[in-house]
């Protein structure tokens, strides 16, 4: 079961997420190692692959707030790991639809480093407290995104659609 | 029912004749701007057409602009690598709004793009920079995209599946006290509103203090509206707005201003009265925590920087200029100035403002966004404070996590780099 491998505070930035000195890196390839650069120990533990595919960072309210650099969701896609929050901003959260990072809006999550997690439908269950916690469900215009995999599947389709 | 302006902009260009908060629609596209970050939506864009037997074809060169501001000249080879496959592309599809590493033509992207006529009201403006908002100041839809949907928008002339935002009225009133302005109004609303206050939304501007206000200022309240989470934030198309496309931008063909209906409906109505309003200043390290200036007073400041999307206008180097004419700045402080674009730093040359802050000691840079995003120029050493007109304070922001930002208007700028500490310009 995935395991939540850092908990966050409110208002966590793109700044924080992916710094900006590192912005003329684009290709998803080579992003993942700047993830949360200015946390030395969870970048390191990061790249060491200390952490399963699966694995959840849990945030506060207002995840990804900033820019709209797409480098934020393709550093965490890097490793395979899903993002839930209390509240996550606009933009990162529709880049994180288009990319396919897994992001799950829960505005009463509580959990601490090291529970078990599991992501049901329509709910978060913390396995280590035994509580649950319901999902904002994404509306279903960004569904189409996430069925298709990902934006660029899904404007390839809409093109070939048009013939 | 009645209309927002977002909604009537949204309706009219998805071809519907009302649209409705939640509604799902995908506007044609008038203008989709990137700067630098072109090289991953060229990337982006390529992969869309891969096994579609297709050739890559972007759907209207002449609605796409791309500006080179945020590393400008390039910091590295991997930047001048990038500008240089940019430039490539923009050759091969008959870009034509492209403004290079420039003297006379190049500029921040949120300059260059109200200078030139390229926004007008009613316009969907898709950009990738959170900053896009600024755009609503000329009364259009413009907010920011990830790099994959602007590839997507580049490949479809639409933004694909747009829920239609609520919108939150802001009415401001009442005339600005000296040396305050639409600055410290803008980070008042921000505190007021907090980090994620707007998220989702759009901010729509009216009152008086507005409808008297500059498309200088107005870009600078719409430009931090993403600061409250906003989706974008707008004002009404007016005779300002007509004004400044017409005089400023040499705008010569028809101008259709858009206003919301009488009856519109609002998620929410914020009144500010400004008359009262005193120089705000947004703390370390969120640009909601926003304290009037008297809580900050006497804070001990390394860099200065006045410039950016934000405040770097000919109107912010006029103000900061006479507050340093014939002033040095503080020893142990030191000074940066970007003007927002070449047009503007070639104006400020000819009225004086560049011999004033050269005089005084400040670095003048080109056009670009400079340090406010921490890669290139003016980076703060460990443990220093900056006090910047920029628009973001996260840790971090100007490429150290032990530096500290605070934000504020250009004339607490101006008045503080002469102190060499935060300093109220009231009381120069």
């Amino acid at each position: 079961m995935p395991k939540v491998i850092i908990a966050l505070e409110n208002d966590i930035s793109t700044d924080d997420i992916y710094p900006g000195r590192f912005m003329a890196t684009v290709l998803p390839t080579e992003t993942p190692q700047f993830a949360f650069f200015d946390r030395t120990d969870f970048n390191a533990a990061l790249k060491a692959k200390a952490f399963p595919p699966g694995s959840v960072i849990v945030g506060g309210e207002n995840f990804g707030c900033g820019s709209s650099r797409e480098q934020a969701c393709s550093t965490l896609k890097g490793y395979d790991l899903a993002v839930v929050a209390r509240s996550i901003s606009r933009i990162f959260l529709q880049n994180s639809i288009n990319l396919g990072l897994q992001v799950v809006i829960c505005p009463g999550i509580e959990a601490s480093v090291g529970d078990d997690l599991e992501i049901t439908a329509d709910q978060v269950l913390n396995r280590s407290t035994g509580k649950g916690y319901d999902q904002v469900k994404l509306p279903a215009a960004r569904k189409g995104i996430m069925d298709a995999g990902g934006l660029i599947a899904y404007t390839r389709a809409r093109l070939m659609a048009r013939g | 029912m009645g209309m927002t302006v977002v909604e009537k902009i949204l309706a009219r260009a998805a071809g519907r004749p009302s649209v409705t908060v939640g509604d799902v629609v995908e506007p044609r596209v008038d203008l989709a701007m990137s700067h630098e970050n072109a090289a991953l939506v060229i990337n982006q864009f390529q992969e869309v057409y891969q096994g579609t037997g297709i050739a890559p074809k972007v759907w209207d060169p002449s609605r796409i602009a791309i500006i080179f501001d945020h590393r400008v000249p390039a910091e590295s080879p991997k930047t001048a690598t990038n500008h240089k496959k940019i430039r490539g592309f923009v050759a091969a599809n008959g870009i034509t709004k492209f403004h290079d590493v420039r003297g006379d033509v190049g500029g921040i992207c949120h300059q260059i793009l109200p200078e030139y006529g390229y926004v007008r009201p009613g316009f969907v403006v898709v950009g990738t920079d959170s900053h896009t908002t600024s755009h609503g100041a000329l009364g259009a839809f413009s907010f920011g995209v990830g790099a994959t949907e602007m590839a997507s928008a580049w490949a479809l002339g639409i933004a694909v599946n747009i829920e239609v935002p609520a919108t939150i009225k802001v009415v401001v009133q009442g005339t600005f006290p000296p040396m305050v302005g639409p600055k410290d109004l803008i980070l008042h609303l921000i505190g007021l509103l907090t980090a994620q206050g707007a998220n989702f939304k759009v901010l729509e501007f009216h009152g008086e203090t507005i409808r008297q206000m500059s498309t200088s200022g107005r870009i600078a309240i719409c430009n931090m509206s993403v600061e409250a989470g906003a989706t974008s934030g707008i004002v009404p198309g007016d005779a300002e707005t007509v004004r400044y496309l017409r005089e400023e931008a040499s705008v010569t063909d028809a101008i259709n201003c858009v206003t919301p209906d009488a009856d519109a409906s609002y998620v929410r109505i914020v009144e500010i009265n400004v008359s009262a309003l005193v120089p705000q200043i947004a703390c370390p390290h969120m640009v909601d925590n926003v304290k009037p200036i008297d809580q900050v007073l006497g804070i001990p400041v390394q860099q200065i920087v006045i410039g950016s999307c934000t405040n770097g206008r000919l109107d912010d180097l006029a103000d900061a200029a006479a507050i340093l004419r014939g002033k040095k700045v503080a020893e142990g402080t030191r000074m940066l100035v970007f003007p927002a674009s070449s047009k503007i730093f070639a104006l400020a040359l000819d009225k004086g403002y560049i011999h004033d802050f050269m005089r005084a000691g400040a670095v003048v840079m080109n056009s670009g966004c400079g340090p406010c995003l921490g890669v290139h120029e003016g980076a703060l050493g460990d443990n220093e404070v900056a006090l910047s007109t920029t628009n973001r304070n996260f840790k971090g922001r100007m490429g150290n996590p032990t530096g500290e930002v605070y934000l504020c208007s250009p004339v607490v700028a101006a008045a503080s780099a002469i102190t060499g500490v935060i300093t109220d310009p009231r009381k120069g």
